[in-house]
This record gives structure tokens, C-alpha cells and sequence, in this order.
């Protein structure tokens, strides 16, 4: 078997530093750094707690056959398309006025 | 027997990527409307209470590290710690829906229902006078039961899943050569704490009224 078994270690650190993560981000939601600056922050910290999961729970860095991750890289690129296009959209929306009015 | 847990594998992550793309539709109708009416999404956030949803993340995450550990143990071959730390995960997603029961029914009393329950149509001002609650309100507890409750048909889903893996593991079907189900189950769990990390950020911490 080539399957990877990883240490019971890697997994507790991985739980401890995401427990931490959560009490960072909690405790980071009531420090006022204006609306956009603490959702950029929460979400930031968000996507270093969903990379730990993905890579050391769901086994993507360690899986030997690597068309996993190929799956979903592209999966995420395509999100990524879906919200930049979305917001390629809405953020430049402009009430225009009519002419001769 | 390696080609078969690679193909195995191979076909979750392909089905955890049209669930992204599922997800993805509402976290982009989120984003739209979050987009156009910033302040009532402040205002919802509100709405939500910090302690349960903390408390569901700790749970959610805690579950997690034992379904890793589960798919562990099923590695080395010790199934009877499989089934008993997939045990363990099915009480906490039932925990987890538990506290969200709680949360939609404080929603009810309180007449944040979008539809037919909804009455709640003044806000008290931090002085004490009272204006009318925007309409964009029931758009934001619309957008909030639909993904909440999709994740937790997911949780559902998981906890029954998981359940029956459990059963079978404690049975002894599975030997370290042999425990595709319970690394595939795993990942699924994994995923619904995927998505919940994210959920919890955009849906309960855009408002500091607990600072």
C-alpha cells in the first residue's frame, strides 16, 4: 500500500492551531477595524483554517495520486471565476442618467 | 486494490466539487446582495448569536479531528476505534443541529422568519425610539436559512452516513487493506466543516454587539 499514514501528532497540532485560529478570529471580530477591513480579516483567517483541513484532514498534500488535488484546484479556480465575474458586474453598476432630462 | 481506493478517492473529490459549485451559488447570492445593502447585512449579524455559532464551530471542528483520527485508526487497521470515534462525531453533529433548532427557534419567536411568520417590522434605536425595520431584512434571513439549512441537510446527511459506517466498522468489514467507505465518509464530513468555516465568519461576525 503506498497510502500515506500520518502521524496522530500532525493531526492534534493541525486541531490545536485551528482551535486557536477560531478563538483569533472571534476575538478579531470585536477589535472595530471598519466593516471591510474585519471581513477581509475573517476571511483570511477562514481560508488558513479550510487549507489545514483540506490538506492534512482530507489527506490532498499526502494523497499519492495527485488527480485529487488536480480536481480541486479546478474546482476553486471556477469559484474564483464565478465570484470575480459576479463582482466584475456589480461592484461597477453606475446609475446613469437619461439624456435630455 | 490501490487502483480502487484511487478511483474511489478520485470520484468523491469530483462529487465535493459540484457540492463547492453547489455552495457556491449561494455564497455568490450572498455576495450580490451583501454588496448592495452592506448596512442591513450589519444589521442581521445582529440578529445571530455569537454563542451558539462559536460554540457550533468548536463542535464542528472537534468532529472533524476525530473523523481524521477515525480514518486513521482505519488505516492501521483498528476498527473497533473507527467505530467508536465515528461515534463520537455522530453526537456532535447531532449536537450541532441541536443548537441550530435552538437558534431557528429563537428566529421564530423573535419574527425573523422571511414569509409568512415574519412580524418584525420596528427596530428599537440605541436611544430608545423605534423606526421601521428595511425590507432587505427578510433577504438577509432568507439568504441565512437557506444556507444554514442546506448545511445542515448536509450534517444530516453526514450523521447517518457516518452512522452506518460505524456500524459496519465495529462489525469488522473493514482491514487496513480495505476502508475505502470510511475515507470517503470521512472527506464528505470533512467538507460540510468546510463549509461551515466560512459560514461562520460571513453569517455571525460581521457585527461586534458582543464586544
Amino acid at each position: 500500500m503506498s497510502e500515506h499514514v500520518l502521524p496522530i501528532r500532525i493531526y492534534t497540532i493541525v486541531f490545536v492551531v485551528l482551535m486557536a485560529l477560531m478563538i483569533l478570529t472571534a476575538f478579531l471580530s470585536t477589535v472595530p477595524m471598519g466593516r471591510e477591513l474585519n471581513t477581509i480579516v475573517a476571511l483570511f483567517i477562514a481560508a488558513i483554517k479550510a487549507t489545514l483541513v483540506l490538506m492534512f484532514f482530507m489527506h490532498l498534500k499526502y494523497e499519492s495520486y495527485q488527480l485529487s488535488a488536480v480536481v480541486f484546484a479546478a474546482g476553486l479556480f471556477w469559484l474564483l471565476i464565478f465570484f470575480g465575474m459576479t463582482l466584475v458586474d456589480y461592484l461597477t453598476r453606475v446609475r446613469m442618467g437619461v439624456p435630455g432630462h | 486494490m490501490e487502483q480502487q481506493r484511487e478511483s474511489t478517492t478520485l470520484g468523491m473529490w469530483i462529487f465535493l466539487v459540484t457540492e463547492i459549485m453547489f455552495f457556491g451559488g449561494l455564497f455568490t447570492a450572498y455576495l450580490i446582495y451583501r454588496t448592495a445593502h452592506p448596512d442591513v447585512w450589519e444589521m442581521g449579524s445582529q440578529h445571530m448569536e455569537f454563542k451558539w455559532g462559536t460554540i457550533n464551530t468548536v463542535i464542528l471542528l472537534t468532529s472533524s479531528f476525530t473523523v481524521a483520527l477515525s480514518v486513521h485508526f482505519a488505516q492501521l487497521g483498528k476498527t473497533k476505534l473507527t467505530a467508536l470515534l465515528l461515534l463520537l462525531t455522530v453526537i456532535m453533529g447531532c449536537g450541532f443541529l441541536g443548537i441550530k433548532a435552538i437558534e431557528y427557534h429563537n428566529h421564530y419567536v423573535e419574527g425573523t422568519v422571511p414569509g409568512h411568520w415574519w412580524h418584525y417590522y420596528e427596530v428599537e434605536n440605541p436611544d430608545g425610539t423605534k423606526s421601521q425595520a428595511p425590507q432587505q431584512l427578510q433577504l438577509f434571513f432568507f439568504i441565512y436559512f437557506v444556507m444554514t439549512g442546506l448545511h445542515a441537510l448536509h450534517v444530516t446527511i453526514g450523521i447517518v452516513l457516518l452512522a452506518i459506517i460505524a456500524l459496519w466498522a465495529w462489525q469488522g468489514k473493514y482491514t487496513a487493506e480495505y476502508h475505502n467507505p470510511v475515507h470517503i465518509s470521512g472527506l464528505y464530513w470533512h467538507f460540510v466543516d468546510l463549509v461551515w468555516i466560512f459560514l461562520y465568519p460571513l453569517l455571525y461576525l460581521i457585527a461586534n454587539k458582543h464586544s
